[in-house]
């Protein structure tokens, strides 16, 4: 039985941590609202240059000569990986859950007989795969939120990617982030970046294609070289601010929770001192009045 | 002339401009062209240089852009830009500076890498002192 000191400290320190998780669920929801006005922001730049890609692909149609980033290099041998995950922990199973992905990902490749590469984006997704996938791990990066997430920070990571699909270190590349629904519900999410795969409907996309006859200056080939790796750095842009705000609504919810459970329990614990004290004072009448009735 | 054109600037981060305009001329990689309202259907890589805006017959703004495309439908003209910024805020001695720089980067850069990327902003950054100078000339 706890003394009616302990209880008092444990109360204190269980009121001391929900300040610091109300504290921190309330800088995530700052946080969220900012990085969803990042992801509204960054959407018309993606759009366009998916409907421009889209026309030239659809113009390119089944021609040879197509550079390999769009038709892929004919082999799907070697698969990369690039898992997005926070820098930080404490929103819920936010890291576990993308790892998890991953994890059944390389598991199901290797067993095919494929080779993986990976490449981690957050110091999470380093340090949880790095135990079992440790020398699959061809580069790492940190800290892509700091000072804030923007597009220089997603073109470091394509620049990695583009130059080692040059030197053909793989032959299909795939990101694993969490797509946001809402500050409730995020959805792990693969997503094909090389070779490149509109994700509309076929026939939508070549409805566009045949109505919208460009000119191209310079040549199709050209514009198309360009445009495939600003489009490869749009898309890993895109997916961490998906994945970023879904950080942010994750530890909103996770730490909502946590605030929540530490009233519950200092709620228990309150009852449970107050009867103690009772229940002490209730002793120490009953020897007093049994202590005056000997006399 | 009443015909106005949508002119469209956006950047990786966000939309950056969004305004009808008479024309506006943007520098392709193999040259110069005007835009006009009802322009056919075209595409293009743009360079870094200065797009120029023009309302009532004459250049209103100029934007410096580091080289992007540019999407022409007869209606709108859609550029993508790496990056953009209006010419009078440039400073012309930050660019001098970073030129400065760069240039120190490109001769001891660590690697191949490394002197090929501070290259290629250092074409950007020259460009950027090119049309400031430009500007402030015209």
């Amino acid at each position: 039985m706890p003394s009616l000191k302990d209880l008092r400290l444990r109360i204190r320190s269980v009121r001391s941590t929900q300040k610091i998780t109300a504290a921190m669920k309330m800088v995530a929801g700052a946080k969220l609202r900012r990085a969803q006005e990042a992801a509204e922001a960054a959407r018309p730049y993606a759009d366009r240059m998916d409907r421009m890609l889209r026309a030239l692909a659809a113009s390119f149609g089944d021609r040879p000569g197509a550079p390999t980033m769009l038709v892929g290099t004919g082999k799907a041998q070697i698969h990369l990986i690039v898992v997005a995950t926070a820098d930080r922990g404490l929103c819920g199973s936010f890291n576990a859950s993308i790892v998890r992905e991953t994890r059944n990902m390389v598991r199901a490749l290797l067993a095919e007989g494929k080779t993986v590469k990976l490449v981690t984006i957050g110091r999470k997704a380093r340090d949880l795969l790095r135990r079992q996938f440790g020398p699959m791990i061809v580069a790492s990066f940190t800290e892509m939120d700091r000072p804030r997430l923007s597009y220089a920070a997603a073109d470091r990571v394509a620049s990695q990617v583009i130059s080692m699909f040059a030197a053909g270190e793989f032959d299909v590349c795939t990101i694993i982030y969490n797509r946001f629904k809402s500050a409730l519900a995020q959805f792990v999410t693969r997503h094909q970046l090389i070779p490149f795969k509109a994700d509309a409907a076929p026939a939508e996309a070549a409805a566009q294609g045949a109505r919208a006859v460009y000119e191209y200056e310079p040549d199709e080939e050209e514009i198309l070289a360009a445009l495939l790796p600003k489009n490869l750095g749009i898309q890993i842009f895109r997916a961490l601010l998906e994945n970023y705000a879904s950080e942010q609504g994750a530890r909103m919810t996770a730490m909502e929770n946590a605030t929540r459970n530490a009233g519950d329990m200092i709620g228990k614990l309150t009852m449970r001192y107050n009867r103690t004290r009772q229940a002490q004072i209730t002793r120490e009448l009953i020897e007093i009045i049994s202590g005056a009735e000997a006399v | 002339m009443a015909d106005k054109i949508t002119f469209e600037l956006v950047s990786p981060e966000r939309l950056l401009l969004s305004e009808p305009v008479e024309m506006v001329v943007i520098p392709g990689t193999e040259g110069n062209f005007g835009v006009l309202p009802g322009h056919a259907p075209f595409a293009s890589t743009v360079r870094a240089d200065l797009i120029e805006i023009y309302q009532d017959n004459r250049v209103t703004r100029r934007i410096f852009v580091a080289g992007g495309f540019a999407e022409v439908s007869p209606d709108r003209v859609t550029v993508l830009a790496d990056e953009a910024v209006l010419v009078e805020e440039i400073e012309r001695g930050a660019v001098e500076a970073r030129i400065k720089a760069l240039e120190d980067d490109v001769r001891d850069g660590a690697d191949e890498v490394a002197r090929a990327a501070a290259q290629a902003k250092l074409f950007v950054e020259q460009a950027k002192l090119a049309a400031v100078i430009r500007a402030s000339g015209a």
